[in-house]
């Protein structure tokens, strides 16, 4: 029973960084964008979090230089795409490129550098209990805030005038202009908060979940996410279900692994992926109602003035 | 303040300057960037920009290193100008990697040269064939291309794990994970004796040829590409979408697979796990420095090469760490893409009062 | 139309270039001939070491700020520079990848005159093959490989011997019995280092079990967190690595369990979790393939040096190991420096229950370098077996 426990609790920590940077994205993505920077912000975000806890030692200032760090890069990615009108793609990877070597560039001084010993966490009483004591409430704050932020972001763009404004700017921005809004300015707003939680998550692996750096740590997490988002139909909370299943299929088969299971490592390391794809075409087998969540103008320029 | 004017035309000026001006100004950030790390920016610039250039074999390499970046390319400049984002073809090469090796294993010492046919037309069909499992999902479960291809590459790198671990490891390797080495018949021919460079890279430059004259001269291409960019208008006109994902999906897939084989075959002689060389997502940026025009691929790839060779050289002969080869090619894509504005747009300067106009002046 | 005069233009751009290209490889291709010719000549003739210092060469299959496999292969190179100062003068390209890349690095290393070359992965066997037979002015040295020719030769280090010390450290630390490894890729010399942990910790607890699972990359900081995460929440409390990074070391950190360092001393990374590190030192052989460079004493051959030789050592054993398991391990050294110790001598059994190594047998090299199995003891099945 306390394997089970054990495992749900892993499968939340394990789904969080993926959990927030796909949320980032969907914030991006339901203005109309597609940043396929990912990997490349929460690189740099990882660095500029990990460097920030070396010299602070504090983990929340940390997560703030990871979401300046993140914002930044989108900003730059921004005003290129939204103002320039440089192809969405084509940008999204130079800043994956530019990411990855700039992080290890600028990370060289700090391989060998280690954080204080990470703090534990519990929720007080609630951690306590039976079986969901361990299993939910002994998780790091972020873990939580994961959840909150979906809700949250659920919250936000279904209930909120601006969230409503948003989502017009990622469905018509010709309409939206036209009804007297900022499209860009919105638009880069968007893609700056996005940056932001991706940084955000990327600190959150350095910092926390794997403590240390090394170039390339985020070993594709990034894309993961970006992948996520589509499999989540742009809806936030399905963000969170399939970050959760995602991290939870890699723990099962790990778990299987440990256990002794018969079957090849290499067939359950692919679980994950297969599981992800699988779960996505049964979401998708009414067509009309994923076209009825993409951003119908996602990944196309805008162009004011017509 | 500046302001961003759209040209009348797109301005052939600017097409021909934008690759020259991104050029300048990563060469401007190389300078800073040697002169910070305490090198001769000189020599750091020869070290991109001459040094693969000197001798016969370095050239070879480049030509050896551009002919995946290169076909690949080709085959996901028709998949983007059909508005499918095939990001796996990095899978899609392994299984033609696969799928050459299954060929050439079945090969003897007294197999005769025209194996290499089948060889290469395994390849392609290997990769093809996982392409078409991203077309079906996605023609029939409506499953978005961009997930299903990425997942199906970390699925396609743990087939091979399983293949060279297991089944097809090599009796005498004192079990490590990799196949026997191919026999000679096997050997995907090379142009020169002493230098690497083979028929692939005659292969990818005339699929260059091919390429454009599918795609700009031949209905087919028209058909698929408007089939992919405007679904509304292409079924009014009686083409058919569905027909463009598959046309897509299955072309980028068979070149992407034809790259695994000659890259099996060819430099390196054996199935290993080390075959995902990273060349599936290398393409994706040469297609689109490229900007997705089959001759600009030629060019984007050896420009591609060109900075994977120099960083080398610049790590061996200098002591600067590979990091920067990301960074200059970051840079690089970055300022081509800004300075690809200029095709289409024209800086101005106007005061801030917005009731002056900008007397309009064709280029 | 505008697209076929800029078609034009960039048609001519491009023949233009080709021809400036082709010009410079006619023009230059003397020159690449000239020093290739220097190098060969040079290494033939013992005397002529007095004209340069020996120029060495090394390629790393990782960044040398990876903390574990590239990273101790970089500190040999720098004792090699300290040692010999003057008289070597070293190069070095990392994150070489195991493809079709690593045998033109090893041919312009070559070209560019240098006369020792170490690479340092497995993969870099068949590019170095190639590299070598044209080449036959300098000497190639191939770390965990297998083949050979006059002008290359096989090093490789005894982790199974670090891999057994920390097993007998584990073994003693234990307290659920259960203890794991989190494995890289089942590459032959990672089932063996899983297995002399698990023989190691059987010396001086015979009940403990061992489990495994499988990163199947050498390299992934969050998954490798991962794996170490579900070992431990199965009930492992003593964690070994064969993974490069130090994330095993710090999950063990956070959960409160412990864990050694690998291929480094990672004492500083986890001070909780760590016991011991099962540090490699590639430096004693570094300077003496080096020396042998420059008196022209350089022969093939295969070497794989252990403790005896200097070449893996469990370092920094902490505080909290008690002094009988610490004395306990000390014998071991000793009795592997000496080599009256044997780790793998039988009877051992593998996990199948088969007896793979009778009463009294000692394990040869050959025996050690086929290992496809894994002990009893390990409750987990090997990767590819059939």
């Amino acid at each position: 029973m306390e394997t089970y426990a054990l495992l749900l609790a892993a499968t939340l920590n394990a789904g969080t960084v993926l959990a927030i940077a796909g949320l980032g994205l969907l914030v991006n993505e339901r203005a109309g964008v597609v940043n396929l920077g990912a990997e490349g912000m929460m690189l740099v975000a990882a660095i500029a979090g990990f460097a920030t806890a070396v010299h602070t030692g504090s983990d929340w200032l940390a997560f703030g230089a990871g979401a300046v760090a993140g914002a930044v890069m989108a900003a730059a990615f921004g005003l290129l795409v939204i103002w320039l009108n440089t192809n969405q793609y084509a940008t999204g990877l130079a800043l994956s490129l530019f990411g990855n070597g700039f992080s290890a560039f600028v990370g060289i001084g700090y391989v060998q550098e280690h954080l204080a010993t990470r703090p534990h966490f519990a929720v007080p009483l609630l951690g306590d209990l039976p079986f969901v004591g361990p299993a939910l409430f002994r998780q790091h704050p972020m873990v939580y805030l994961a959840v909150v932020l979906a809700v949250a972001l659920t919250w936000f763009l279904y209930r909120s005038r601006a969230g409503l404004v948003l989502r017009a700017v990622g469905e018509s921005p010709e309409s939206a202009q036209a009804l007297g809004y900022p499209v860009r300015r919105i638009r880069l707003l968007a893609v700056v908060c996005g940056g932001a939680l991706c940084g955000v998550a990327g600190a959150y692996l350095s910092v926390i979940y794997t403590p240390l750096w090394v170039e390339d740590m985020v070993s594709g997490k990034g894309w993961i996410a970006l992948a996520l988002t589509t499999f989540a139909t742009w809806r936030p909370m399905r963000v969170l279900l399939g970050a959760y299943l995602f991290g939870g299929v890699t723990m099962l088969q790990f778990h299987l692994q440990a256990e002794g299971v018969a079957l090849s490592s290499q067939l359950l390391t692919m679980l994950p992926y297969l599981a992800t794809i699988g779960v996505l075409v049964l979401i998708s087998r009414n067509p009309a109602w994923i076209r009825a969540n993409m951003p119908a103008s996602l990944g196309k320029p805008f162009f004011p003035g017509g | 303040m500046l302001r961003l004017e759209a040209r009348p035309a797109p301005s052939q000026a600017a097409s021909m300057l934008s690759p020259l001006l991104a050029l300048a100004v990563t060469v401007a950030i190389g300078i800073a960037l040697f002169a910070l790390l305490g090198k001769d920016p000189a020599r750091g610039l020869a070290m991109f920009f001459v040094e693969p250039f000197r001798g016969a074999y370095a050239v070879s390499e480049l030509c050896v290193k551009a002919t995946p970046l290169m076909l690949i390319g080709l085959g996901l400049a028709v998949c983007y100008r059909a508005n499918v984002w095939n990001i796996g073809a990095e899978g899609q090469f392994v299984l033609g990697a696969i799928a050459a090796t299954w060929v050439a294993l079945g090969a003897t010492p007294d197999t005769g040269r025209w194996i290499v046919v089948p060889i290469l037309l395994a390849g392609a069909l290997g990769g093809m064939a996982w392409a078409a499992v991203v077309a079906f999902l996605r023609d029939r479960a409506s499953a978005s291309e961009i997930l299903v291809s990425l997942m199906l590459v970390y699925v396609a790198v743990q087939l091979l794990n399983w293949l060279v671990y297991g089944a097809w490891k090599d009796p005498a390797g004192y079990n490590f994970p990799q196949t026997i080495t191919f026999l000679d018949p096997t050997k995907i021919p090379r142009l020169f004796t002493g230098l690497r460079v083979n028929i692939g890279f005659v292969i990818a430059l005339v699929s260059v040829g091919a390429f454009w004259l599918y795609l700009f001269r031949a209905f087919g291409g028209f058909r698929m590409q408007v089939g992919g960019l405007a679904a509304a208008a292409a079924r009014y006109a009686g083409f058919s979408s569905r027909r463009a994902l598959w046309t897509a999906l299955l072309v980028s897939g068979g070149m992407s697979g034809l790259a695994g084989a000659l890259e099996v075959a060819g430099p390196v002689g054996q199935l290993t796990p080390y075959v995902p060389a990273g060349y599936g997502f290398a393409a994706i940026i040469v297609a689109f420095v490229g900007r997705l025009h089959p001759v600009g691929i030629l060019f984007s790839s050896l420009l591609m090469s060109l900075f994977y060779l120099g960083g080398e050289y610049a790590q061996s002969r200098l002591g600067l760490p590979k990091s920067i080869t990301g960074v200059f090619q970051g840079v690089l894509l970055f300022s081509l893409l800004a300075s690809d504005t200029l095709i289409h747009y024209r800086v101005r300067w106007q005061p801030a009062h917005p009731k002056h106009a900008a007397p309009a002046k064709d280029a | 139309m505008t697209t076929s005069t800029r078609r034009n233009v960039l048609r001519g751009t491009a023949l233009g270039s080709i021809a400036l290209a082709a010009a410079l490889a006619g023009c230059s291709k003397k020159e690449e001939a000239a020093p290739a010719a220097p190098s060969t000549s040079a290494a033939a003739a013992p005397a002529s070491a007095a004209s340069g210092p020996l120029k060495v060469a090394f390629v790393y299959i990782g960044p040398v700020g990876d903390h574990g496999w590239s990273f101790a292969h970089d500190n040999g190179r720098k004792a090699l520079e300290k040692e010999l100062g003057a008289q070597v003068q070293t190069t070095a390209v990392e994150k070489v990848p195991e493809s079709a890349d690593a045998e033109r690095v090893f041919r312009d290393l070559a070209a560019q005159g240098n006369t020792l070359i170490f690479g340092t992965s497995f993969g870099y066997m068949e590019p170095m093959v190639k590299a070598a037979a044209d080449n036959k002015g300098v000497h190639f040295e191939h770390a965990t490989g297998y083949k050979t020719a006059d002008n290359l030769r096989t090093y490789d280090s005894r982790t199974y011997e670090g891999a057994y010390m920390a097993g007998v450290v584990a073994g003693g630390m234990t307290k659920s019995n259960v203890i794991g490894v989190v494995g890289s890729v089942p590459i032959p010399e990672v089932i063996r280092n899983i297995d002399s942990y698990t023989l190691g910790a059987q010396s001086v607890n015979p009940k403990v079990k061992v489990r495994v699972v499988w990163v199947n990359e050498w390299f992934n900081p969050p998954k490798e967190t991962e794996g170490a995460q579900s070992l431990i929440d199965g009930g492992a409390d003593v964690l070994l690595q064969n993974t490069d990074s130090s994330a095993v070391l710090q999950t063990a950190e956070k959960n409160g369990k412990y864990a050694f360092g690998w291929d480094s001393d990672m004492s500083a990374i986890g001070p909780k979790a760590h016991l011991a590190s099962a540090a490699i030192n590639w430096a004693p052989y570094y300077v003496k393939a080096a020396k042998e460079a420059i008196d022209g004493t350089w022969k093939t051959g295969k070497s794989w040096w252990g403790v005896k030789e200097g070449a893996i050592d469990l370092v920094s054993i902490s505080d909290k190991v008690p002094a009988d398991l610490k004395a306990r391990v000390d014998q071991v050294k000793a009795g592997l420096k000496d080599g009256s110790f044997s780790i793998w001598k039988g009877p051992i059994k593998d996990n199948t229950g088969k007896e793979v190594l009778k009463d009294g047998q000692v394990a040869d090299d050959a025996f050690l370098g086929g290992i496809k199995f894994f002990v009893a003891g390990v409750d987990a099945p090997v990767p590819g077996a059939k």
